[in-house]
C-alpha cells in the first residue's frame, strides 16, 4: 500500500505517507523534516550601494532605482514564513574620496533576518543612495553571520554591479570557505552589468556555493529573478544534508544510517563510510560530487561498496567532460540469499553486516587552483527490504500460444470424431 | 496491459451498454488539465516534482542547471522533451550546447533510446529542442545492474558548452514529460521498495552502537523474508495477463475441439465421401 502511494505522488508524497504510516504526528509530517524543530527559511539580500550604482543603464533608470524597486516588490511578495534580512555594502563612505581602510569595512545590516515589518523595510530601502566602495568578501562573511547556524539551508542573494574593490579577501575564496563551514549556505548572484570581470567573479562565487548567476539588463528580469530566488529558498531550504567527515580507511569510517549527508573530498582522495546491513536488506547509496571550481575538462567519480575484509561488492561510476554542476553515481547491493542459510537464525543485532562505501574521484585542476577545501560531496544512504529474483513463469501468453492451443484442440477434435465414426461404422458392419 | 481478446469484447459491450458510468469520470478529468509547473530545482535534493503529463515552463539564466523529478512505475516508457528559448541573438557570442540528462533515483545516468539528448544551437538560433526516450522500466533487476526500475527519475537541463560571456542571460525552458504504460518485465517480479531516495538528513551512529533505532520503523529482516503464502500469491497472482492468455487458449482449444468433432459427425462433402 505504501508502495502504491510512492508511485502516485512521487518523493514528497511518499515521504509524507511513510511518516504518517510510521505514526509520526501530522504536524511533523507537514514539516517534511526529520522531526527536528521547525526552522523558518532564512534569506539575506546583500545589496551593493557603491558609487557605480548611479549608472543609468537599466531601462533608462539608475541601477540603484531598479534595485530599490525590485527589493520593494520582493518585500511585498514575501511568503509569510520566510525570514528576510537586508545587508548593504558601501553605503557610508564615499568612493572615491574616503580612505580604503574605512571604505573597505563599510557594510551594515539594513534590516535584520527575522519576521519583516514591510512598511519599515520599505522605508529603509528608500533611504539608500549610491555611495562607496565594494567590499563583497567582507559583506558575504557578515551576511553568513547574520543568518546564523542551523540545520537548514541558508541563502544569500548578492546584487552587485562592480567587482570587489577591496580584495583581499578574494570574495570567491570567502564564499568557498563559508560553504565549507558547518551550515549549508548557497549564494545566488545577480550582476547589474555585463562587465567581464564582474561576471567572472560572480560566477565563481555562485559555483563555489552551488548557487546561480544572472546578468540583469532589464527591470523586469531583476524583479522576476529576485522573486524566484526568494521563493525557491522557501520551497527547498529543508532539503539540507547532514555534515559528516568520512574516514581515511574502512576501520575508522563513520557509521551511517539512512539519510542524506554532505562532506568534502579533495582531488584523488578516498573517503570511507560504513553502513550496517541486516540480512534481507538492500543497501542503496548514491553520491554527487560538485564541480565548485575551475577544473580540467575530463573527470569522473567512483563509488564502491567494499566488505570489511577488502572485497569489492559492487561499484557505480560516472565520467564525463565539459561543463556540468555535479558528477553523480549510485549503487545497490544486497547479500545473495543462500537457500541453505534461510533457516531462521533470528538475532537482530549480531548478524548486521558492516559494508564500507568508498568514494573516489579522478578530478584535476590547473596548477593555480586551490585544492582546499575539497569539493562538496553529497551522499545518500538507504536501507530497504531486498527483492528476490522472480521465479520462472508457470503460465503462457501471446498469440502463438492461442494458435497452438486452438490447433491442437481442432486436431484432437477431428481425430476423436473420426475415431468415433470409424468405430460406429465397424460396429454397424459387424 | 493487454487483456485476452476473448474478454475484450464483453468488456467493450459492457462499456457501450452503460455509457454514463464509464464515460463519467473520464469526462470529468478532461476539462481540468494539470496546472503548469513554474519552478525548477537546482540540485538533486531540491528538484521540483512533476507529474508525467504536467507541462513545465520556467524562466532561468543560461548556465543554470535545472532539476525536475518525476515518478515512473514498472512497465512505463517515458519520453522527455525540452524546448529552450534562447536569449536574444544580439547578446550571444557563439554556439551553445544544451543537454538533458536523465538519472534514476540513485542518481545513475539513464540511457536515452531515442534523442537528440543534446543539441548545439548556432549563434543565431532562437531555440533548441531536446528529446529523450527512456528504456522501459523493469519490474525487477539484479542489484548489480543499472536497469531502469520503478521510482523517482531526475531530469537535469544544463548548458554543457557555451561561451563564458553568455552566462547569466535570460532563457525559458519548456518541459513535457510523458509516460506510456506497457508490460513490465520480468513478469511476476516486484521491487519491494521503489528507487526513491531519502531526502532527510541522516544521522551517524557511534561505532559500537546497537542496531539503529530507525530500523524499528522499517521492515526488519525477519518480516522482509518472503512467507510461503506470499510466494504462492506472487506466482498465481490474479489477475495476471498470463492467466487470461492461458485460460483464453484453453477455451479456444476446447471450442476448436468441439468444432472439429462436430465436423466429422455432421458430414460435409470435403470431409467424407457423399452417401
Amino acid at each position: 500500500m505504501i508502495t502504491r502511494r510512492w508511485f502516485a505522488g512521487g518523493g514528497l508524497l511518499g515521504l509524507l505517507a511513510a511518516l504518517t504510516f510510521f505514526g509520526a504526528p501530522p504536524g511533523a509530517a507537514d514539516d517534511g523534516g526529520a522531526g527536528g524543530p521547525a526552522e523558518p527559511p532564512k534569506v539575506e539580500l546583500v545589496l551593493d550601494v557603491s558609487g557605480s550604482m548611479r549608472a543609468r543603464d537599466i531601462d533608462g533608470r539608475s541601477r540603484m532605482a531598479a534595485a530599490q524597486q525590485a527589493l520593494n516588490e520582493v518585500v511585498d511578495a514575501l511568503p509569510a514564513e520566510t525570514q528576510l534580512g537586508i545587508r548593504v555594502l558601501g553605503s557610508q563612505y564615499r568612493f572615491p574620496g574616503s580612505p580604503k581602510a574605512v571604505g573597505c569595512r563599510d557594510t551594515r545590516q539594513l534590516f535584520p533576518v527575522g519576521p519583516m515589518d514591510k512598511v519599515q523595510a520599505k522605508a529603509a530601502i528608500a533611504t539608500l543612495r549610491p555611495t562607496g566602495w565594494t567590499p563583497i568578501g567582507l559583506a558575504l562573511r557578515a551576511a553568513a553571520r547574520d543568518l546564523g547556524t542551523g540545520e537548514t539551508t541558508r541563502r544569500i542573494v548578492l546584487i552587485t554591479d562592480g567587482e570587489d574593490t577591496c580584495s583581499p579577501p578574494d570574495p570567491c575564496e570567502v564564499a568557498r570557505k563559508l560553504a565549507a563551514q558547518g551550515t549549508h549556505l548557497v549564494v545566488d548572484t545577480l550582476g547589474l552589468t555585463l562587465d567581464a570581470k564582474v561576471r567572472r567573479q560572480l560566477t565563481c562565487i555562485a559555483d563555489a556555493t552551488g548557487g546561480t548567476y544572472t546578468a540583469v539588463q532589464h527591470q523586469k528580469e531583476l524583479t522576476g529573478r529576485l522573486n524566484q530566488l526568494v521563493q525557491r529558498a522557501g520551497a527547498t531550504y529543508r532539503q539540507t544534508p547532514r555534515q559528516v567527515a568520512g574516514g581515511a580507511q574502512c576501520a575508522d569510517a563513520p557509521l551511517l544510517t539512512p539519510g542524506v549527508y554532505t562532506d568534502r573530498e579533495r582531488f584523488s582522495e578516498h573517503r570511507w563510510y560504513r553502513v550496517r546491513v541486516a540480512p534481507g536488506q538492500e543497501l542503496r547509496a548514491s553520491i554527487s560530487l560538485s564541480l565548485d571550481r575551475r577544473l580540467n575538462p575530463d573527470h569522473g567519480v567512483l563509488l564502491r561498496a567494499v566488505s570489511t575484509d577488502g572485497q569489492e561488492l559492487v561499484r557505480g561510476t560516472d565520467a564525463g567532460s565539459g561543463r556540468t554542476d555535479v558528477r553523480s553515481t549510485g549503487l545497490r547491493w544486497a547479500e545473495r540469499q543462500v537457500k541453505a542459510d534461510a533457516s531462521p537464525t533470528s538475532g537482530s543485532g549480531s548478524d548486521l553486516r558492516p559494508v564500507c562505501l568508498v568514494v573516489s574521484n579522478s578530478f584535476s585542476s590547473p596548477a593555480y587552483v586551490r585544492t582546499a577545501p575539497g569539493m562538496p560531496l553529497e551522499l545518500t544512504v538507504d536501507l530497504v527490504p531486498s527483492s528476490d529474483a522472480p521465479g520462472g513463469p508457470d503460465l503462457g501468453r501471446g498469440w502463438l500460444l492461442l494458435v497452438v492451443l486452438t490447433g491442437t484442440g481442432l486436431v484432437a477434435g477431428l481425430v476423436m470424431g473420426w475415431l468415433a465414426r470409424w468405430r460406429v461404422a465397424t460396429f454397424k458392419e459387424n | 496491459m493487454r487483456a485476452a481478446p476473448l474478454l475484450i469484447l464483453p468488456t467493450a459491450m459492457l462499456a457501450a451498454a452503460v455509457p454514463p458510468l464509464s464515460a463519467g469520470p473520464a469526462a470529468a478529468d478532461e476539462p481540468s488539465p494539470p496546472p503548469t509547473v513554474g519552478t525548477a530545482g537546482t540540485s538533486f535534493l531540491t528538484a521540483t516534482t512533476v507529474e508525467p503529463g504536467q507541462p513545465v515552463r520556467v524562466s532561468a539564466s543560461t548556465g543554470d542547471h535545472l532539476y525536475w523529478s518525476f515518478a515512473l512505475a514498472a512497465g512505463q516508457t517515458s519520453q522527455v522533451s525540452v524546448t529552450v528559448a534562447l536569449p536574444p541573438t544580439g547578446d550571444r557570442h557563439g554556439a551553445a550546447t544544451y543537454t538533458a540528462d536523465v538519472f534514476d533515483g540513485l542518481r545513475r545516468r539513464q540511457a536515452c533510446t531515442a534523442g537528440p539528448q543534446n543539441a548545439t544551437a548556432a549563434a543565431d538560433a532562437a531555440r533548441v529542442d531536446l528529446r529523450c526516450t527512456l528504456r522501459r522500466v523493469r519490474a525487477w533487476a539484479e542489484p548489480w545492474s543499472d536497469d531502469p526500475l520503478p521510482g523517482t527519475y531526475y531530469l537535469r537541463l544544463s548548458a554543457s558548452a557555451l561561451p563564458e560571456q553568455d552566462l547569466g542571460l535570460p532563457i525559458r525552458a519548456d518541459v513535457q514529460i510523458t509516460a506510456k504504460d506497457g508490460d513490465a518485465q520480468p513478469t511476476g517480479a516486484k521491487l519491494k521498495a521503489p528507487l526513491s531516495p531519502s531526502v532527510n538528513p541522516g544521522a551517524t551512529l557511534a561505532p559500537d552502537a546497537a542496531a539503529p533505532a530507525a530500523q524499528s520503523g522499517s521492515p526488519s529482516a525477519a518480516s522482509s523474508a518472503p512467507k510461503p503464502a506470499e510466494l504462492v500469491k506472487g506466482r498465481f497472482s490474479w489477475p495476471s495477463g498470463r492467466w487470461w492468455w492461458t485460460i483464453g487458449g484453453g477455451v479456444l482449444a476446447a471450442a476448436a475441439a468441439v468444432a472439429g468433432y462436430s465436423l466429422t459427425r455432421r458430414p460435409h462433402r470435403w470431409f467424407s465421401a457423399p452417401r
